[in-house]
């Protein structure tokens, strides 16, 4: 269901962030902000503000792909042969 | 002088992860070994100002930012083979990230000022904590907590909105990204 919504929202994000309200399980300090003061939609063009939690867990997840990509990769032969050089000189 | 072999294996050690930070920072595998290569020449020079049993890691992450932010960013822009060499540097694993959605959130990275790629890529992905980064960057806890959150809901809005009006090929990867999956 969840699911469905969001490629909803994606089609079409004006009328999604409506259906989109009574599901949300986020304190209301912690909703984006997606309406001005004046009940109309703030920034229709921004509904994706309210998949917070799961993009937010995304962002960690490829972050860390994209760091541990690199990490994997040890250490590159001429550092190393740098850093053992280095450190038997007198 | 000769180096004590154990503060040289917890320099070797650090290598691997400094040098994910490096290539993070400059987006281009050359200049970032050059970076680390750099670091190395300055932190063995002047070894003698770590304090054994302090924190090497954050030493050496504070020595590359450093000259990193002196020399290097100047010139980050200069994005010119940084795809194409990145690519080629990196063993595609499908079955963990999609090669165009990897690309696609370097991409919306690349996009965040500095200080917050910096702040995010340190707590996100280094694993330090508050502390240590705000040491490494020069600034106060307070100070990267924020930036880390701007980032977030930064990298957030990019990555999702690029997905709404988009109806090529990317599209479905966005979606993905986004959290929705294929409809």
């Amino acid at each position: 269901m969840a699911e469905r919504r969001k490629n909803e929202e994606m089609k079409n994000p004006k009328t999604s962030l409506d259906a989109a309200e009574p599901e949300s399980d986020m304190p209301d300090s912690d909703k984006p902000r997606t309406r001005d003061s004046m009940g109309k939609p703030a920034t229709p063009q921004k509904p994706d503000a309210r998949l917070g939690r799961e993009v937010q867990a995304r962002i960690g997840q490829q972050l860390r792909a994209m760091y541990d990509e690199i990490v994997n990769q040890g250490v590159p032969q001429h550092i190393n042969d740098l850093i053992r050089r280095l450190s038997d000189q007198d | 002088m000769k180096l004590d072999p154990a503060i040289r294996d917890q320099v070797l050690a650090t290598v691997p992860s400094l040098r994910a930070f490096a290539i993070s920072l400059c987006g281009n595998i050359d200049r970032a070994d050059d970076l680390v290569q750099e670091t190395m020449l300055r932190a063995l020079s002047h070894i003698d100002s770590f304090e054994p049993g302090t924190n090497m890691p954050a030493w050496l992450f504070t020595i590359l930012r450093n000259l990193f932010r002196s020399e290097y960013r100047k010139r980050r822009r200069e994005v010119e083979d940084a795809d194409g060499r990145y690519a080629e540097t990196l063993k595609s694993h499908p079955e963990q990230t999609g090669r165009v959605e990897f690309e696609e959130f370097r991409t919306a990275l690349a996009k965040l000022p500095s200080d917050q790629q910096e702040a995010l890529i340190l707590v996100g992905a280094s694993g330090f904590s508050y502390e240590d980064a705000a040491s490494i960057c020069g600034c106060a806890v307070g100070t990267i907590k924020s930036r880390v959150n701007r980032a977030r809901t930064r990298l957030a809005d990019l990555l999702a909105i690029d997905g709404v009006d988009d109806f090529g090929p990317d599209r479905a990867t966005r979606a993905v990204l986004a959290g929705g999956g294929r409809s």
